[in-house]
């Protein structure tokens, strides 16, 4: 499977069913046993005897659900992830029928002057699929029902991807590749986790389940390289390599890991930075509060705009975070120890 | 069932201090189990035994409130929050402690509306000075709004609503029950202030699954929020709220059971706001947890509105789900 289909996949949180059948598909066929939970995570296994390692990289992506459907037939929504700001005049699919719709405003004539100057609220907003009434809407769309933003992957330039759910299905792929791996001496959980965008759910629980000795989230992050932006705000750069985080709003790694993946990647000539920022969190928090406690670790692929209909990641920085990951894996088959 | 409501909703009970409405529960429920315990937490826990599936049945007892946090020299109470409650619906309100002591709530000089913050109100017990103040109430007693039940006929409005109308609900499903699960009835404590409560008793009791019983938002009144619940549309069955988004294949179940047995249902996404089941989902390696909701107006008031007929919708599916297979 290649990140073009893995992206193109709807799983907004709670609704991951279409990337975890194609995530089982894929194990199926590598071969690797797995389970999935109540969650609706998946628990794959592979590896001998040795530290239990929880590799963790999630499924879900951001988007909208459906809360109410007007009388006229347009369709009120809350984000799951999303800024408000972004979503204006956006094209989206609902539902397992892929029932597309635009997401409409009031027009700029209709404005009044300090509404143009301002972001448009949620409740101002909704979306139109073309149906007159309430009654012609309902037969295509319910109430609860999940919409993803319609964007097509692209190529921009060689290496440099443009696609929606980039956070987090660039971890998927790298998961994927490691598990391809013979791991003799640990044993890797790899973790396809739901519902991280809504407080890193599905990885709590499946933490508990497999009881780790350390874990490693595997995360497309924030990368702010743009104009406008100040060197010190960028948090990661496009082409910079894997990004090790020192800390964020869920956890605090382990030194001991980060120090070990920083000489991991200097020893392989592996392209690496740090993450200068504090801000956010990912189910590395949720890892290291399961149970009675482990020390983890995020990996990161860079992904300018997350959270919007689309995102840009470079394929350099994919290779090298699946190269520290698994350089880091061999290291604890080879002893080290957080 | 009116009288049970009226019972539950003007027992006092803010999260924390639920001692008094715990006992009135125990009860009426004692009669329909096999056994009932209190935990750690102060839940109270009705098990009505089975060989099937391991299942809670939970409803929060606690209700919002204020805590007494400082005595002034003139004998005035300075409190902080006990839940979500707004100076709006504060100011003017009577308050009343588990000691039988009652209060009104006053603010301080405020012109404009915007300026209305919990900490320019005040309680005034009718203490002429701190001494007179301090052999009522101390720092640390909790107390709750102050409203009788009404009966509006096809409607009716209390405090407490939120959550005791799913405590009476649970208590009427339990009433001639025949249901071959094992099912725990947890009556939990502490949901306003975070779950606490729920996320213990369903660690302890590690079912098959949850399901709670919680008031819910309408999109129903003038101007109100966006929102696709009504009061009198029938029982809610929960899609997402804050807290969780509900186990799919038990959500499909719980429609599935509704339309079978002709109950009247509406979905329901709650933009803002939390459950136990969102603390019942989390807990060990992940348990299957749905929601049935009460569409509710003015939640977090001391007057709270639910519709008997959603009500009654609200204890037969509850019911047929308790008597159903529950495989999903």
């Amino acid at each position: 499977m290649e990140l073009r289909q893995l992206t193109a996949l709807a799983g907004v949180s709670g609704n991951e069913k279409e990337v975890r059948d194609a995530i089982t598909k894929e194990l199926d066929s590598m071969g690797v046993p797995y389970e999935t939970d109540v969650l609706g995570n998946v628990i794959a296994k592979k590896g001998g005897s040795g530290p239990k390692v929880l590799v963790d990289a999630h499924m879900d992506e951001v988007g909208l659900m459906i809360v109410f459907i007007e009388k006229n037939g347009f369709l009120r929504f809350a984000p799951i992830g999303v800024p408000p700001a972004v979503l204006v005049s956006k094209r989206v699919y609902i539902g397992k029928d892929r029932v597309p719709g635009v997401i409409g405003a009031k027009a700029i004539h209709l404005q009044q002057p300090k509404e143009r100057e301002s972001v448009i609220p949620v409740d101002q907003l909704f979306i139109d699929i073309g149906a007159k009434s309430a009654e012609e809407a309902g037969k295509k769309v319910k109430v609860g029902d999940y919409a993803v933003f319609d964007t097509e992957f692209e190529e921009l330039s060689p290496g440099v991807y443009k696609a929606k759910a980039l956070d987090d299905r660039v971890g998927c792929m790298i998961l994927l590749e490691a598990l391809k791996e013979d791991w003799a001496g640990i044993e890797l959980y790899g973790v396809f986790a739901a519902q991280e965008e809504v407080g890193t759910r599905g990885a709590r629980v499946a933490a508990y389940r497999v009881a780790p000795d350390m874990g490693i989230a595997l995360e497309g992050t924030v990368c702010a390289d743009i104009p406008l932006a100040e060197k010190e705000a960028y948090a990661t750069r496009l082409g910079g390599g894997a990004v090790i985080s020192v800390m964020d709003r869920g956890s605090i790694p382990s030194r001991a890991m980060v120090d070990q993946l920083v000489k991991l990647a200097k020893e392989n000539n592996i392209k690496f930075q740090f993450r200068e920022a504090t801000s956010g969190g990912n189910d590395a928090g949720a890892i290291q509060a399961a149970r009675a406690g482990c020390p983890v670790a995020s990996i990161s692929v860079p992904c300018r705009y997350i959270h919007t209909p689309f995102a840009v990641m470079h394929k350099g920085d994919f290779d090298a975070a699946k190269a520290l990951l698994i350089a880091f894996l061999r290291s604890v088959e080879g002893g080290f120890r957080p | 069932m009116k009288d049970l409501i009226k019972k539950l909703t003007e027992a006092f009970g803010p999260s924390g201090a639920e001692d008094q409405v715990r006992e009135l529960i125990r009860r009426e429920v004692e009669q329909y189990v096999d056994e009932v315990r209190v935990d750690a937490l102060g839940n109270l826990i009705a098990h009505k035994k089975g060989p099937g599936k391991k299942v809670i049945l939970d409803g929060h007892m606690d209700e919002i409130g204020l805590m007494v946090t400082h005595i002034d020299d003139n004998g005035f109470l300075r409190f902080g929050t006990i839940g979500g409650v707004n100076p709006f619906v504060s100011l003017g309100q009577r308050v009343y402690f588990a000691n039988g002591v009652f209060g009104v709530i006053g603010s301080e000089r405020v012109d404009d509306p915007k300026e209305m913050k919990m900490e320019k109100l005040f309680i005034d017990i009718g203490a002429k000075d701190k001494k007179a103040a301090e052999a009522k109430v101390r720092v640390g007693d909790s107390c709750a709004f102050y409203q009788p039940f009404v009966d509006l006929g096809d409607r009716v409005v209390a405090k407490a609503m939120d959550d005791r109308i799913a405590c009476a609900i649970i208590i009427e499903t339990l009433k001639g029950l025949k249901s071959e699960h094992d099912i725990y009835a947890v009556f939990a404590s502490q949901e306003e202030v975070g779950l606490r409560g729920a996320r213990a008793a369903a660690f302890g009791i590690a079912p098959d699954l949850g399901i709670s019983l919680d008031v819910t938002r309408t999109g129903d009144t003038p101007k109100g929020i966006t929102m696709d619940v009504s009061l009198g549309k029938g029982a809610a069955i929960k899609v997402k709220d804050s807290s969780l988004i509900c186990h799919p294949g038990l959500r499909n179940y719980m429609v599935k059971v509704a339309e079978e047995k002709g109950i009247r249902y509406q979905l329901e996404v709650l933009e803002a706001g939390g459950t136990d089941s969102g603390a019942i989902q989390m807990t060990k390696a992940g348990i299957p947890a749905g929601v049935i909701s009460i569409p509710c107006r003015y939640i977090h008031s001391p007057s709270e509105m639910v519709d008997m007929g959603d009500v009654e919708e609200c204890v037969k599916l509850a019911k047929a789900l308790c008597e159903s297979p529950l495989t999903f």
